[in-house]
Parts: C-alpha cells; sequence; structure tokens
C-alpha cells in the first residue's frame, strides 16, 4: 500500500468516528496551545530583559563605593570612601579596551520650569554619557567635555521632565530652576519607559558633574571631587571577566588597599545583575512549559489509549485487510499513520489556539510576547512525534495480530 | 513431481500437518493429509466443527502454514514462506469469501472492491475502472456507490465477491458463503459461484451444508484431521486457457 493510500485511509477512518477524533486530539490541541502561549511569554519577557541590557550598553562595568560582597560580609557602604574623579581618570588611563567612562554623582532636586514643581533627580555626568549608557539625546544636543571642565549649568532632561514641567512644549534653551538653582535646557533624552524594577528612567535631569557639585550637593563630602558610581564602557566583545579584574586592580592602587585586604568598592555588571534577576522568572517560566508539555504528554497518552481501543473495534477489519493481501507493514502503517495524522491535526489547531491565546495575552495583559518560528516547527514536530510514539504500540499491536484470529474476532 | 502433475494441480498437499498446542495436550488438527486440487475444480469441503476443514481451509487460503507436510498453492510453497510472501500470495492467487461478507462499514461498494488493488504489486491504472468490471461482473454495477448498509445480504454478499475476484485470483475460497442468507438468495450466490467456475475460476466452498455442497463437482469430507472421504461427483474441469 503507497503512503497516498495510508494517509487516505487514515483520513477516512478519523472522518468515520468525527466526534471521537475531535475529542482525543483535544488533549493535544490544550497541550500545544499552552506550550506556545507559555514559550511566547517567556520568549518575550527574554527579548524585554535583553532589550534592557543592550540599552544599558552590554559591556558597560559600574563601579560603586562599599565592601565587596567577596569574603561574604558586608561592612557597608557608608563606611567606605567615596569614588572621585581621579579613580575615573586613572581607569581610563589604565585599563585597557575602555571605550570611555563616566562618572555619575546624584542629588534629589525639585525640578521647576513653567512655574510647576516637580520632585525629580539630577545627575551629574560626564560627556561619555551617552555612549557609555546608550542613551542617545533626542532633540537638542548633550554638553560636551569642555563644558563640563568650566561647570556650564546646562541640564539634559529626560521625556518625564518635558511632559511634567514643560507640558509636553519643547524645552530646548529654556529655563530649568533646580533647587533654586537656574540650569538652561540643551536637550532632551530619548524615552526609555520604566526600567526592570519599574521606575521610571525618563524621569531624570542630567547636568555636568561639575555644575552639580559646585551647586547641588551638599558640602560634606570627604572627597572634594566626590563621585557616587563611576560607569565604564568596554569595546564589544572584549572579556569583561578579565575587565573586572583590571578595574578592581587599578582600582585597588588608587585607593591604596594593601594585598589581603578587602576591597572597599564594589565592580558590577548590571547586564549580569538582570539577567540573574530574571533567571528566577525564566526558571518559573520553564516550569510552566514543562507543565504545558506534560499535557502534550497526557494527550498523547489520550491517543494512545483511542488508538488501542480503535485497534480493538476493527480487529475483523485488520483480519480482512491481511486476507486480501495487507502485509504486517502495510497494516502498521496505516495506524502509525492515523495516530500521527491525528496528532498533527491536533497540533495544527493547538497551534492555531496557542497563537490567538498569545496575542489576546499581548492586547489585554499588555505582557511582551515573542512568538518565533523555530517554536512553531517544534510545536508541529512535537505533536507529530507525539503520534509516532504513542501510535506505535496501538499499531505494532495491530500488525502483530494472526489473520486468522482476527477474521475470527467477534 | 511429474512437469504434468505439478501443471494440473493448483494446489497440492503432501502429508500436510497442523498440529496446536493446548496446554497440555497435543491437538491433531490436520493429520497428515495428502491432496490435490486441479484447475478449474468447483470443490467443497465438509465436515463437523471439529473436523480440520477450518484448518485445512486456512492452510488452502494461506494464511497459516503446516506443522509438517509439503503444502504447494499455485506451485509456491506455503510451508517454507514468510507471513509477508504470505500476505503477498494471497493477494495474488486467492480471493476469500466469508460468511458475515466483511465489508468496511461506511464505505462504498466501488471502494470495498478496490481494496485488494491497494494492497498489489502491480495494480491496473484505473482502479476505480476495474472494481466497477468486477461489480458488473456479479451483477452490482448500479450499486456502486451504496453502503453495506445500504445494500441486502445478498447484494453485499456479491460486492465480497466481486472483491474477492477484483485482483483475478486463482483460487475462489469461500467460507460459509450462504450461512448468513436465506434459501432463495443462497441458491442465487450458489449460481453465481457456478457461473464463475463456469468461466475459469476454481472455487472451494467450506460448508456444512449438504445442499450447498451438492452445487459442486467434488466433495471433500473431513473427520478428526483426515480425509474420509473424496468424492468426484461430476468430472468435468472448467478450465480457460
Amino acid at each position: 500500500m503507497s503512503f497516498l493510500d495510508s494517509l487516505v485511509a487514515a483520513l477516512k477512518a478519523l472522518r468515520q468516528n468525527l466526534l471521537r477524533s475531535v475529542l482525543t486530539t483535544l488533549g493535544i490541541i490544550i497541550g500545544v496551545a499552552s506550550v506556545i502561549v507559555m514559550s511566547s511569554i517567556n520568549a518575550g519577557a527574554q527579548q524585554r530583559v535583553e532589550e534592557q541590557i543592550a540599552s544599558l550598553g552590554s559591556t558597560m562595568l559600574s563601579i560603586s563605593p562599599g565592601a565587596s560582597r567577596r569574603g561574604g560580609r558586608s561592612s557597608g557602604a557608608a563606611s567606605a570612601p567615596q569614588l572621585s574623579e581621579r579613580d575615573l581618570n586613572a581607569i581610563k588611563q589604565n585599563v585597557p579596551e575602555v571605550i570611555d567612562a563616566t562618572g555619575e554623582l546624584r542629588v534629589a532636586a525639585t525640578a521647576v520650569g513653567n512655574g510647576t514643581d516637580w520632585p525629580t533627580s539630577v545627575n551629574g555626568v560626564h560627556a561619555a554619557y551617552t555612549v557609555v549608557r546608550n542613551w542617545p539625546v533626542a532633540e537638542g544636543r548633550f554638553f560636551s567635555q569642555q563644558e563640563v571642565s568650566s561647570g556650564r549649568r546646562y541640564a539634559v532632561i529626560g521625556a518625564t521632565i518635558v511632559e511634567e514641567v514643560f507640558g509636553g512644549t519643547n524645552p530646548v534653551g529654556a529655563q530649568l530652576r533646580v533647587s533654586n538653582v537656574p540650569f538652561e535646557v540643551i536637550g532632551v533624552l530619548a524615552e526609555k519607559g520604566q526600567n526592570q524594577f519599574g521606575r521610571d528612567e525618563d524621569d531624570l535631569i542630567l547636568a555636568p558633574t561639575t555644575a552639580v557639585r559646585a551647586r547641588l550637593s551638599g558640602r560634606d563630602s570627604t572627597v572634594p571631587d566626590q563621585l557616587d558610581a563611576l560607569r565604564i564602557l568596554f569595546r564589544d566583545g572584549a572579556d569583561l571577566s578579565r575587565a573586572e579584574t583590571d578595574l578592581e586592580d587599578v582600582m585597588r592602587v588608587q585607593r591604596r588597599i594593601r594585598p589581603g585586604q578587602a576591597d572597599n568598592f564594589r565592580v558590577f555588571n548590571v547586564a549580569e545583575f538582570i539577567r540573574a534577576r530574571n533567571e528566577t522568572a525564566q526558571t518559573f517560566g520553564m516550569l510552566l512549559a514543562a507543565t504545558a508539555a506534560i499535557s502534550l504528554l497526557v494527550g498523547g497518552i489520550g491517543i494512545m489509549n483511542i488508538m488501542l481501543v480503535s485497534v480493538t473495534e476493527r480487529t475483523r477489519e485488520i483480519g480482512l485487510r491481511m486476507a486480501i493481501g495487507a502485509r504486517k507493514r502495510d497494516i502498521l502503517i496505516q495506524f502509525l499513520v492515523e495516530a500521527v495524522l491525528l496528532c498533527m491535526i491536533g497540533g495544527l489547531i493547538g497551534l492555531a489556539v496557542g497563537l490567538g491565546a498569545s496575542l489576546l495575552v499581548a492586547n489585554l495583559a499588555d505582557w511582551d510576547i515573542l512568538i518565533n518560528v523555530s517554536l512553531v516547527m517544534v510545536a508541529i514536530g512535537a505533536s507529530a512525534a507525539v503520534g509516532v510514539f504513542f501510535g506505535f504500540f496501538p499499531a505494532r499491536r495491530a500488525a502483530k495480530l494472526s489473520p486468522i484470529e482476527a477474521l475470527r474476532y467477534e | 513431481m511429474t512437469a504434468a502433475a505439478s501443471k494440473a494441480a493448483l494446489v497440492r498437499g503432501e502429508h500436510v500437518r497442523k498440529t496446536y498446542q493446548m496446554s497440555a495436550e497435543v491437538i491433531h488438527a490436520l493429520d497428515d493429509v495428502s491432496f490435490e486440487i486441479r484447475r478449474g475444480e468447483f470443490l467443497s469441503i465438509m465436515g463437523p466443527s471439529g473436523s480440520g476443514k477450518s484448518t485445512l481451509m486456512n492452510l488452502l487460503g494461506a494464511l497459516d502454514r503446516p506443522s509438517d507436510g509439503v503444502l504447494l498453492i499455485d506451485g509456491e510453497p506455503v510451508n517454507e514462506m514468510t507471513s509477508d510472501q504470505l500476505a503477498g500470495l494471497r493477494n495474488r492467487t486467492i480471493g476469500f469469501v466469508f460468511q458475515q461478507f466483511n465489508l468496511l462499514k461506511r464505505t462504498t461498494a466501488l471502494e470495498n472492491v478496490k481494496l485488494p488493488m491497494l494492497y498489489s504489486r502491480d495494480r491496473p491504472a484505473n482502479l476505480d475502472l476495474a472494481a466497477e468490471q468486477a461489480l458488473e461482473k456479479v451483477g452490482l454495477g448500479s450499486r456502486l456507490d451504496h453502503h453495506p448498509s445500504q445494500l441486502s445480504g445478498g447484494q453485499q454478499q456479491r460486492v465480497a465477491i466481486a472483491r474477492a475476484l477484483v485482483n483475478n485470483p486463482q483460487i475462489l475460497l469461500a467460507d460459509e458463503p450462504t450461512g448468513a442468507l436465506d434459501t432463495e438468495t443462497s441458491n442465487e450466490i450458489m449460481e453465481l459461484f457456478t457461473e464463475l467456475n463456469k468461466n475459469g475460476v476454481t472455487v472451494i466452498i467450506v460448508t456444512h451444508e449438504q445442499e450447498i455442497a451438492d452445487w459442486t463437482n467434488r466433495i471433500m469430507r473431513l473427520r478428526d484431521g483426515k480425509i474420509v472421504e473424496d468424492q468426484r461427483l461430476k468430472g468435468d474441469l472448467h478450465v480457460v486457457s
């Protein structure tokens, strides 16, 4: 019997028991659909995380004061000496593969524009900030390093500030009073949205470190050229763990830490941090997908069950087919094709349902989803595999029947 | 075996035995039987239940192999063949007709008749046409699209006979073909077998009814696994070369 004949025969057999066929495939439909939904939600979340990492700069390392976590105990950030401009310069000069670096000096402040008060934070940074953080300016321009050096009171503001303080009108050239110090708005940052932790990233003002230090931050700092954090951008493809060690070495020299003494600063990889944080969510998602896969398994067992019933019901038909010349292989293929077809039809319906449900989730719950083609192939392949796996046993049972016994079966 | 004998004999059994192991007991369903069935014969096999007639039928239909002895069907040694080879032999050489017709439900007469051709190696170019011709041969040319449930018992048996004939077999092997039919329909079916035999098909009918056996030209009686009587009623063989 040719494969085409088997296919036609299988379709006829399935159509003869239409209701049963539909009910049997339900397990597969639900299984495949839930695998698709779970996986596309997972993939969507994953993609979002990667986008965030990319927006941070995936080859960026940060340094903040405080005890290293190495050794298991922390002596607290407050007791550690501050970071400084000198640290930043030492890093730029001594660490290989650094593209650029910026300091950050953070101050809470109230911004007043067109008579509106808006509590926000000011971040004193260097000219390299846009490059290091991979955060372009949408309108106007950023300040140059000379302007940082000369302590110009320029501000580049986030989209939220534009909205809240300037009512959405173009603020470039306007005056912004930050904690009563007048700044000139020279640029607007591209909109970024919420970060991983739900904080609005666009609610900030960037200004030269010099201006912030001179006019906004408190005078009680122990270091005259204080910085709260350093952000260092490495060349694409740089070995970041090596870069981390290099940074540590330079910083230990800078801060005169003797060998054997613990670091009083921390180097960290924000991208890694976000990835690690996301791992929990990822694991949970995998668990859900695994549960969905189990329902596919249960669906497969349902298929096997119904195929066994079908073989028993059709024992005489099998006997007849054998009598008129069907070989064991013909019978095996006939029932296997039936099971695989059943599963693949279920898989296709499940795929459609899964895609629909994914889009629904994306729209209603406003979650990111990502449907990729390989997943679709996997879903169809998996349902076919389920068909082969669970269809084989009933099919073999049919093929092993003796024609005499089968013909005599009541 | 002489060349002439092998040519004449369509089926030839030599010291055929069939034994079954039933728990501790060994049952001799066929106990050293030898026989010859020539081309064009119209033969009936009779015997009470347990006589071995079903066993003999299974062997003649190449559904089973003898435990011992030699069985040649159309020159092919059944006792040496694999189950796949037997399937091929059945497909080419033997047409089965059963008491309960064994038609596929919810499948048209035409599709039922086409079935043996699907398992055939050298199938005709136009399966529908071949199936139609077979149905015309049994007088059902007008009921191609009927399902078994829409046909009478006699018509269903005709479909089954058409199915048995569609691969142009050497042997038509019928197991109680009239067992589920009334007398009048039975006679019609037997007339059909007679006519088919006249056209050159070797017909073997397994039955326990003397009236059915009386239609045939030779009666082979079995009892306790042995052929106790082999009676040739009419001598003429219908061989169409």
